[in-house]
């Protein structure tokens, strides 16, 4: 640990009490990174919780065959909101938005990002979309029912209100693609002298790679999302082959967006376990040159296996086959991920705590949803499969059990440092805990039941599948009341917890040498980077 | 890292107008490739002559042929992505 130094209560201190402005206005038009990361965390945080609402619900209604407390119609729209929610609201702006912009312009010694204007911009956007993704839900002819991946033919011909939230979430993409834009010239132009490519910290790396995805790929989703519109309105016959169109072209465009969209989900997750790893085994990290390049590795190839999506679709039994092969090449670069991170743990001074716990799930967790990936990415076993639960507990094996207990790891590993306070531990083991537990009997179980026949998306269910599918409800339950624990003991810590010093885990990287929390314009005098990100021995951490 | 020139350069109408009047030419051939079955090379054609129409507005209406190297790579890399994109893709169409 370094200095005990006098630590500010929130709002009084650092940033907090840095401006000009009060109340409200001193969040919402701030330029400061920092405020506009939090503002950011609390927003995909209410939308998480309001996800994870639906997602109970889909639980409950799913705990016993036949209607349990809503109908078909109700649960089509229900799994729909979910989705969008969970995708389009929480996980994809999450990392960027919150922990990518609290954190990397410090861990690369700037002052603020490159555009602070736009970056405000860019929550105003997401706000503004996420509004109209709302008001889709009580306007028009209702929640729209189509699943997350609006496919048509359906969803050109549902009475439900699918445009607006197209149209929600076009708006939401335009702030993705800022975002990107301006974490992409803020990590060329903005770095600190010293901080070479090979210093900078493995979070930022991941940052970039994804910030890449943002810019390529984003706008093709806009442009898919503008065609329903169009074909909704205008009947334009894109995707009516009755009129020289190809339904298939669709699920085409969809998923060339939509498949790189798991890696700006998933690559920040693995960032911050690159942090959080090697500070809580008190030793570098192994391979420091491979997991950069596995980033943008993962950046890359990922881009190009979009039509592992679609092997039952119709598509030529040619694109079946590159895109099976394609597949298999992304699991390469993630693997060079697990295993540096793993040799990372040996024969390190390992320190359970919260943060190191969360990261050592995700190995684990998200090892299990990539090697179920491989069953869906080889097309002769994708297709005994396909649209069933199985999916379902694969994506969610890599989504919750990767990208989000990620995100769980850096509220504990972060949060206290923009806090000045801490958590209690012994609570935040617990919750880990109930959590991991119910995690596993939720979803591992919904992959049984795809193996075993049990279709996605409805309702209803033969009564065979009832045993597996009680036992997945309650797994829910106590997956839940873990989160609500983690919830309650990590912000009544960051309000009232104990008080920590600038560098509470002793870790090596940029943010942990300024003080708790941290000054509005971050660093007092321009930081000179003589050591990389995880040479604890330079920076005098023992 | 440099950005090149940032000079203002002025196109002339002329040259504008000539553009506008080769973008005009090039829509009615894209019109006369859809109305004539030439099988695949249809599909070619179009995709053809949408690469030169785009070309022509990024490099004259949208000024790239006056900038700097950087971010002509730039553009040429996001182009190639794209590229990539619609290639993939074919896998598909072409051996349905």
């Amino acid at each position: 640990m370094n200095s005990a130094e006098k630590v500010h209560p929130p709002g009084n201190g650092g940033f907090w009490n840095d401006t000009g402005k009060t109340g409200i206005t001193a969040w919402i038009f701030s330029t400061d990174h920092k405020r506009i990361g939090l503002l950011y965390f609390y927003s995909v945080l209410t939308f998480f919780l309001i996800a994870v609402v639906l997602g109970v619900l889909l639980r409950i209604e799913l705990m016993a065959p036949g209607r349990t407390i809503m109908g078909p119609q109700t649960y089509n729209a229900v799994f729909t909101v979910h989705g969008v929610l969970m995708v389009f609201l929480f996980i994809i702006p999450g990392f960027q938005g919150s922990f990518g912009n609290l954190v990397m312009p410090i861990q690369i010694g700037a002052r603020d990002v490159a555009f602070p204007r736009l970056n405000l911009f860019s929550w105003w956007l997401y706000m503004a979309g996420a509004a109209v993704i709302i008001t889709s839900l009580f306007t028009g002819g209702g929640p729209p029912d189509t699943g997350w991946t609006f496919y048509v033919p359906f969803s050109e011909r549902t009475g439900t209100n699918v445009s607006l939230a197209v149209f929600g979430v076009f708006i939401v993409g335009f702030s993705s693609i800022i975002t990107g834009l301006n974490f992409v010239t803020t990590i060329h132009r903005l770095r600190a002298e010293g901080m070479t490519w090979g210093k900078l910290p493995l979070f930022v790396w991941s940052l970039y790679a994804t910030a890449w995805v943002q810019i390529l790929a984003t706008p093709i989703l806009g442009i898919t999302l503008a065609l329903i519109i169009a074909e909704r309105f205008l009947g334009t016959g894109l995707f009516d082959p009755a009129r020289g169109g190809d339904p298939l072209m669709y699920q085409h465009l969809f998923w060339i967006y939509s498949h790189p969209a798991v890696y700006i989900m998933i690559l920040p997750g693995m960032g911050v376990i690159s942090e959080i790893i090697p500070a809580f085994a008190r030793k570098p990290i192994f391979g420091y040159k491979m997991i950069a390049f596995s980033s943008i590795a993962i950046a890359a190839a990922g881009s190009l296996v979009w039509g592992h999506h679609m092997f039952t679709s119709g598509m030529s039994d040619t694109a079946i086959l590159v895109f099976s092969f394609l597949t298999f090449v992304v699991a390469i670069p993630s693997a060079i991920k697990v295993f540096n991170w793993v040799s990372t743990l040996y024969r390190g001074s390992i320190s359970l705590e919260a943060p190191m716990l969360f990261a050592l799930a995700f190995i684990l967790l998200f090892s299990i949803g990539g090697l179920t990936g491989l069953i869906l990415g080889a097309a002769a076993t994708d297709i005994h499969v396909h649209d069933t639960q199985f999916v379902v507990g694969h994506f969610h094996y890599v989504i919750f059990g990767g990208a989000v207990f990620a995100f769980f790891g850096a509220m504990h590993y972060w949060l206290p440092k923009f806090y000045g306070r801490r958590y209690a531990e012994k609570p935040a083991v617990v919750a880990w805990v109930l959590m991991f537990v119910g995690f596993n009997i939720t979803y591992f179980t919904m992959m049984v039941l795809g193996m075993k026949g049990m279709p996605r998306r409805y309702y209803d269910y033969l009564p065979e599948f009832a045993p597996l599918n009680l036992v997945s409800t309650i797994g829910s339950w106590i997956l839940v009341s873990g989160l609500i624990l983690m919830l309650v003991n990590l912000f009544r810590g960051l309000f009232k917890g104990e008080p920590i010093d600038r560098n509470p885990w002793g870790a090596a990287t940029l943010e942990w040498t300024i003080p708790t929390p941290p000054p509005t314009e971050n660093f007092e005098e321009e930081p000179v980077v003589t050591h990389g990100p995880y040479d604890f021995k330079k920076a005098g951490i023992t | 890292m440099t950005t090149g020139t940032s000079e203002q350069h002025i196109v002339s109408y002329g040259k504008l107008t000539a553009i506008w009047l080769a973008l005009l030419a090039l829509t009615a051939l894209t019109v006369w490739v859809a109305r004539h079955n030439v099988g695949i090379g249809h599909v070619w054609g179009s995709l053809a002559i949408a690469v030169i129409k785009g070309g022509l507005v990024i490099a004259f209406f949208m000024h790239m042929k006056y900038e700097g190297r950087l971010l002509r790579w730039l553009l040429f890399f996001a182009l190639s992505v794209l590229a990539i994109f619609i290639g993939l893709t074919f896998f598909d169409v072409l051996y349905r």
